[in-house]
């Protein structure tokens, strides 16, 4: 079994945000960028499914900066084969179409069995590329799965609705956006950290990968234009005197001046 | 393309689910701007029923395919059968409900269409010369970006549930017409094949306007029952930090956060959660929270509305108990 996982660089949750002169860009100084949590759910499903079947290729992607492979690192030690890195540091905040698009270059060309993704990219959190690149390569998609299995080219995959789980049935080779919950993704060990060093990342450019110049600049379909710091809340109201009276005056807050009960 | 706004109506069970007439109304206001028409598509049998419902919120023409198999989510037909629609109503401007059945559809559509899609927006506005701009809370909530689609067409975008305003119009029935699925059933590789719900039928968080949350302050699982007792009296829904979902007290489906569900209702009230960005990432934009907590310096404080400074274990039974006299 061929698996192909994409990986996302971002920076890390914890991140202070703080917005450049241009209104729009991060201040990059001093964050740390992770490969996406959701990725590593992709990572350790793939490994997984390579070790239950005893055979196959775990085959990682990434379309970003060349600081990204340190995120392809990651994978590779954590067991993954091969890595293609799709260079260019435009990719982070490229259309989703664009971003599916040079993951579907690599697909084409190495017809996996299956592609496993993050169910979202966080910081842009677009949820975008899973259903686009099921799109892209007229391949079924599930975005969002909690649980899957395998059985005989066919999978079942459980996602969490609104008040219920959808089950879903299909058939491979399918593009699945990976939950979390679906499994504990492991830690490199030191071995395989060790082992990473020596593998190579192909590098490629996003022309390498059909992308026009032009749709990582000036001919972007979607434009960031600000990125606003909410307004800061004032701070909570704190309620005083006895807990009786606190709990009258909340009531009544919320019904007469919020309105909300 | 054209002036024309077209809605995916989401249907569950044979139900019209509240987002889409959220979608509707948002798209009722562009359409008007643009000077076009509302056109909505609903799927699966008995959907031309919503005609008037439609109509009364604004949509000028409900498309439906009423073929029983796509009575429960089938993603390839679904976003064929929309993105065709897109182009048989020359639609400029696509909005879907992002909830997890629009979150799994649109981006497809926007694919099919080749276009730009915004996910997951808060706030929309279309100008008159057909651009498309939104506002989405990105890196957890701790920004707003202002997005804008200038050019492609149509532009696609995701609703978040809870936060645009239901708008009656007063119209008359949609005008209704029926179109085939764009995709044939022998060609369909995914599919939902059935839904599991919990035994206990609950209010999920992602659908409800008052929300009660416990944290790791309830100090065990058989406490949850202190919060359903508040919540109960609110016809609110029960959610969680992760925390305790982590400890196994509550189902992951409880979450809210970074890793668990996107809320913004009319009323968050957090009972023993101390605050952390993933848990913000959440549930900021609720319109009134109100943080129960025993430590002044807990950071849920600075983004709620409203403070107690105590022990849940006293505050949550009288403010129960409060809320229940209220009601009687
Ligand atoms: C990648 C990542 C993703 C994450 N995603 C999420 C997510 O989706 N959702 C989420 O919630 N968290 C998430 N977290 C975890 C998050 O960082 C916090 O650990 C978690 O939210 C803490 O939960 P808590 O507030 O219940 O617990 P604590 O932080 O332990 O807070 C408990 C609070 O209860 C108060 N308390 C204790 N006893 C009482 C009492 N008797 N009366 C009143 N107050 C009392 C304490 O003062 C304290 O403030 C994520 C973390 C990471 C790294
Ligand atoms: N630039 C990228 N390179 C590789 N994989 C990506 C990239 N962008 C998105 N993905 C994959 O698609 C998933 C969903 O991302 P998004 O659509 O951006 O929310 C991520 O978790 C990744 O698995």
């Amino acid at each position: 079994m061929k698996i192909l996982v994409g990986l996302k660089h971002v920076p890390d949750t914890e991140t202070k945000v703080k917005v450049a002169d241009d209104g729009v860009s991060l201040v990059e100084a001093g964050i740390k960028f992770v490969m996406s949590p959701y990725d590593e759910y992709a990572v350790e499903e793939a490994l997984k499914l390579k070790e239950a079947a005893g055979e196959g290729e775990v085959l990682l992607v990434c379309a970003g900066p060349e600081s990204a492979t340190a995120t392809l690192r990651q994978g590779l030690a954590m067991g993954a084969d091969r890595a293609v890195l799709i260079q260019d540091p435009r990719f982070d905040r490229a259309d989703g179409l664009v971003r599916a698009s040079a993951l579907a270059s690599v697909a084409t060309q190495e017809s996996p069995d299956l592609v496993l993704l993050g169910k979202q990219g966080v910081g842009t959190d677009e949820s975008q590329t899973v259903p686009m690149l099921g799109e892209l390569l007229d391949l079924p998609h599930v975005s969002a799965v909690g649980t899957l299995e395998i059985v005989d080219g066919r999978f079942t995959a459980h996602r969490e609705i609104e008040g219920a789980v959808e089950v879903m049935e299909g058939s491979l080779p399918a593009i699945l956006g990976c939950e979390k919950g679906l499994n504990e993704p492991r830690y490199a060990s030191l071995k395989g950290i060790m082992q990473a060093k020596k593998k190579t990342i192909d590098v490629r450019s996003a022309a390498d990968a059909g992308i026009e110049d032009g749709a990582l600049g000036e001919g972007k379909m979607v434009v960031w234009e600000k990125l606003d710091l909410p307004a800061p809340r004032s701070g909570a109201r704190i309620l005083e005197g006895e807990i009786d009276d606190q709990v009258v005056e909340l009531v009544r807050c919320l019904r007469e001046e919020e309105k909300v009960i | 393309m054209g002036a024309n706004v077209l809605v995916f109506a989401e249907r569950r069970e044979g139900s019209l689910k509240r987002p889409a007439l959220e979608a509707l109304s948002a798209a009722r206001s562009a359409a008007d701007i643009l000077g076009g028409s509302v056109v909505v598509l609903a799927l699966g049998s008995g959907a031309a029923a919503h005609a008037e419902e439609l109509g009364k919120h604004g949509a000028d023409r409900l498309l439906t395919a009423e073929a029983p198999w796509l009575d429960m989510y089938v993603p390839e037909a679904y976003a064929a059968t929309l993105a065709a629609a897109a182009g048989d109503v020359d639609a400029g401007l696509v909005l879907v409900p992002a909830t997890s059945m629009g979150k799994d559809m649109a981006p497809r559509v926007a694919a099919a269409l080749k276009t730009g899609m915004l996910s997951d927006v808060t706030d929309l506005e279309a100008s008159a010369d057909g651009t498309l701009r939104c506002t989405r809370p990105v890196f957890s909530g701790k920004a707003n970006a202002i997005v804008a689609i200038p050019a492609a067409r149509p532009a696609v975008a995701s609703l978040r549930p809870n936060v645009f305003p239901v708008k009656e119009t007063g119209g008359g029935a949609a005008e209704t017409g029926s179109v085939e699925p764009a995709l044939a059933e022998d060609k369909v590789r995914v599919r939902a094949v059935r839904l599991e719900k919990p035994a206990e039928a609950e209010l999920d968080v992602a659908e409800a306007s008052v929300i009660v949350s416990g944290g790791r302050g309830i100090k065990g699982a058989e406490n949850f029952k202190l919060i359903r007792e508040l919540a109960e009296p609110l016809g609110a829904a029960v959610g969680a930090s992760r925390a305790v979902v982590d400890a196994g007290w509550i189902a992951h489906s409880h979450q809210v956060g970074q890793t668990g569900k996107v809320v913004s209702p009319n009323l968050y009230i957090a009972c023993g959660i101390s605050g952390a960005i993933q848990h913000l990432a959440g549930m900021s934009s609720s319109k009134v929270i109100v943080a129960i907590n025993k430590d002044p310096e807990a950071p849920i404080f600075k983004i709620a509305d409203y403070g107690i400074v105590g022990d849940l274990f006293e505050v949550v039974p009288k403010l129960a108990e409060a809320v229940r006299n209220l009601n009687s």
